[in-house]
């Protein structure tokens, strides 16, 4: 059970000089299972929400986030919910043992082998040895990479390194996978194919996923709800359920393109086109 | 697919290259570098000798024969003086590493230690020799102390530099993880740091060597730069140029042993190049 809530978040960034406000406000719910795609302007608090979700951000205390709207909204404690991030049911405090987090890049360490990188989850988590290696394994025979466990991630090409990062949330058996433009390093091809695998993993595993991506086509794909952000500070402009996601040959199909196309429009609205 | 097979067959084969280049080839090579190395310096040495004919500067000759009769009598200095350089140069690593990292990465503790850090660095530390000497008499504890604190400083300003360049993605992808403070260090700082460390290390060993001359010509009745002194003092020149082979001997033996611990602390440097 991995369900996701955002309650009234508001994150604002204490910069040197000046304040970021990235998040206003923002409720989101991501169903147990549920595989959403986020897609907003750049810099409207996409990737700030990840990390809120992996509790590596704490949303702003309550009473800040209710901001201009303090006097007319009902501010209650936190334990009412208000301004608050959960994950299946519990309040998010820090970095949660089946949540992983995938970055566009930098998540993987170059000095480990590809096994090591693979198992790091595991291993940070005070797993024994041999069953950091024996999971480690099984995930990287999941994603095609089992014959490359001794090699360093610079021998892998870019969509090998990509596979790697999905790896490690395998081998943590991770029921909430949060990622973060994880294809945006990658040519059309590539991505095309990464895009297979991630369905297909979500099909088999079933964990809740929700990707931030910059790209119509692959939120429409992989999203079974996508939502659009507004600009910064972000809150939840639209969200358009994607029923057709993970289904054969969906990329070909005319709901596909009036999804993307309807996507653009509601992009473009926001000022992200 | 066919993409990353073909990468997949060209990796494979990069690791085993890279498996064979650290083979005895590479030995047989170093070997052929040094010989070269030395017939060059000789020649030169034999060249310059014979234009300037003082018995100031003996040739090549004479001097190995000089270096070779006098092994039993300067093995022993030359023990005593890399005893004293790799325990200062040990010391100062083990106080300035993880010092400079975490400096690196806590902005508040190094806007309190940077000042003192930039007035004292500059400074020339040999000035102090004379008041180690006061403090802690003409044995071995005044220059290794010297020479540990002319490596700490080295080593800390790097140290510092290179934790603060540690990209902050691979800081949330570990945290994201569950990583404790420590294990950031562990698996992410310290790896990250390290070439630089060995860099400043084998700066640091020329420098080492030749304070250390310096603190045993003018402190002290042993090691291969009293040697050197003493030699100078009896007007016998071939044993000081026996003894100048010795200290160079001396520096060989560090930069390899350093190259060597190098060589095996980053084997990912040597992958997929």
């Amino acid at each position: 059970m991995a369900a996701l809530s955002f309650n009234q978040v508001s994150l604002t960034y204490e910069g040197s000089d000046r304040q970021v406000q990235a998040l206003d406000r923002l409720t989101l719910e991501v169903a147990d299972g549920e595989s959403v795609a986020i897609i907003g302007p750049s810099g409207c608090g996409k990737s700030t929400l990840l990390l809120l979700a992996a509790g590596l951000l704490t949303p702003d205390a309550t009473a800040a986030a209710a901001g201009s709207r303090a006097s007319a909204a009902p501010v209650g404690p936190a334990d009412t919910g208000a301004g608050s991030v959960a994950v299946a049911g519990a309040p998010v405090v820090g970095p949660r043992r089946e949540t992983a987090l995938i970055l566009q890049d930098f998540g993987l360490l170059p000095w480990k082998t590809v096994a090591e990188n693979a198992g790091l989850g595991l291993q940070i988590r005070g797993f024994g040895r041999s069953l950091v290696r024996e999971r480690a394994t099984t995930a990287l025979e999941r994603v095609g990479l089992a014959e490359f466990a001794a090699a360093y991630p610079t021998e892998l090409s870019g969509g090998m390194r990509q596979r790697l990062a999905l790896a490690r949330a395998v081998a943590l058996d991770a029921d909430l996978l949060l990622m973060d433009e994880p294809l945006s390093a990658l040519d059309a091809l590539k991505r095309e194919e990464l895009q297979g695998v991630l369905l297909e993993l979500w099909q088999r595993r079933g964990h809740t996923s929700v990707l931030v991506t910059h790209s119509i086509e692959e939120a429409v794909f992989l999203g079974q709800r996508v939502v659009v952000m507004t600009p910064r500070p972000g809150r939840v402009a639209a969200i358009v359920d994607n029923p057709g996601a993970g289904t054969v040959d969906y990329r070909a199909s005319d709901e596909f393109f009036a999804r993307c196309t309807h996507l653009r429009a509601l992009l473009a609205e926001e000022g992200a086109l | 697919m066919s993409g990353d097979t073909s990468r997949r067959t060209s990796a494979a084969a990069g690791t085993s290259a890279a498996a064979r280049r650290r083979g005895p080839r590479t030995g047989i090579r170093k070997l052929l570098g040094y010989a070269g190395a030395v017939v060059v310096l000789l020649l030169g040495w034999a060249a310059v000798s014979a234009a300037v004919g003082s018995p100031a500067l003996p040739g090549p000759v004479i001097a190995i024969e000089t270096f070779i009769e006098q092994w039993p009598a300067i093995w022993p200095e030359m023990l005593i003086s890399l005893w004293r350089v790799v325990i200062a140069m040990t010391l100062g690593t083990a106080f300035a590493v993880p010092l400079g990292l975490m400096l690196g990465r806590s902005p508040r503790a190094d806007s309190v230690f940077a000042p003192l850090i930039y007035i004292t660095y500059p400074i020339p530390k040999v000035v102090f020799l004379p008041v180690l000497m006061v403090l802690l008499g003409l044995g071995n504890a005044p220059k290794i102390v010297l020479i540990a604190i002319i490596v700490f400083f080295q080593i800390l300003v790097t140290a510092r530099d290179a934790s603060k360049a540690v990209p902050e993605p691979s800081v949330l992808s570990v945290r994201s993880l569950g990583a404790s403070r420590w294990d950031v260090y562990r698996h992410v700082v310290v790896p990250a740091a390290l070439p630089d460390i060995f860099t400043a290390l084998r700066i640091g060993t020329g420098t080492a060597i030749a304070v250390l001359f310096l603190a045993e010509s003018i402190a002290g009745s042993s090691g291969i730069g009293y040697y050197i002194v003493d030699a100078w003092g009896r007007i016998d020149y071939p044993a000081m140029f026996a003894g100048i082979i010795g200290m160079g001997l001396l520096g060989v033996m560090l930069y390899e042993a350093m190259d060597a611990v190098e060589v095996w602390a980053t084997r990912w440097r040597r992958a997929g190049s």
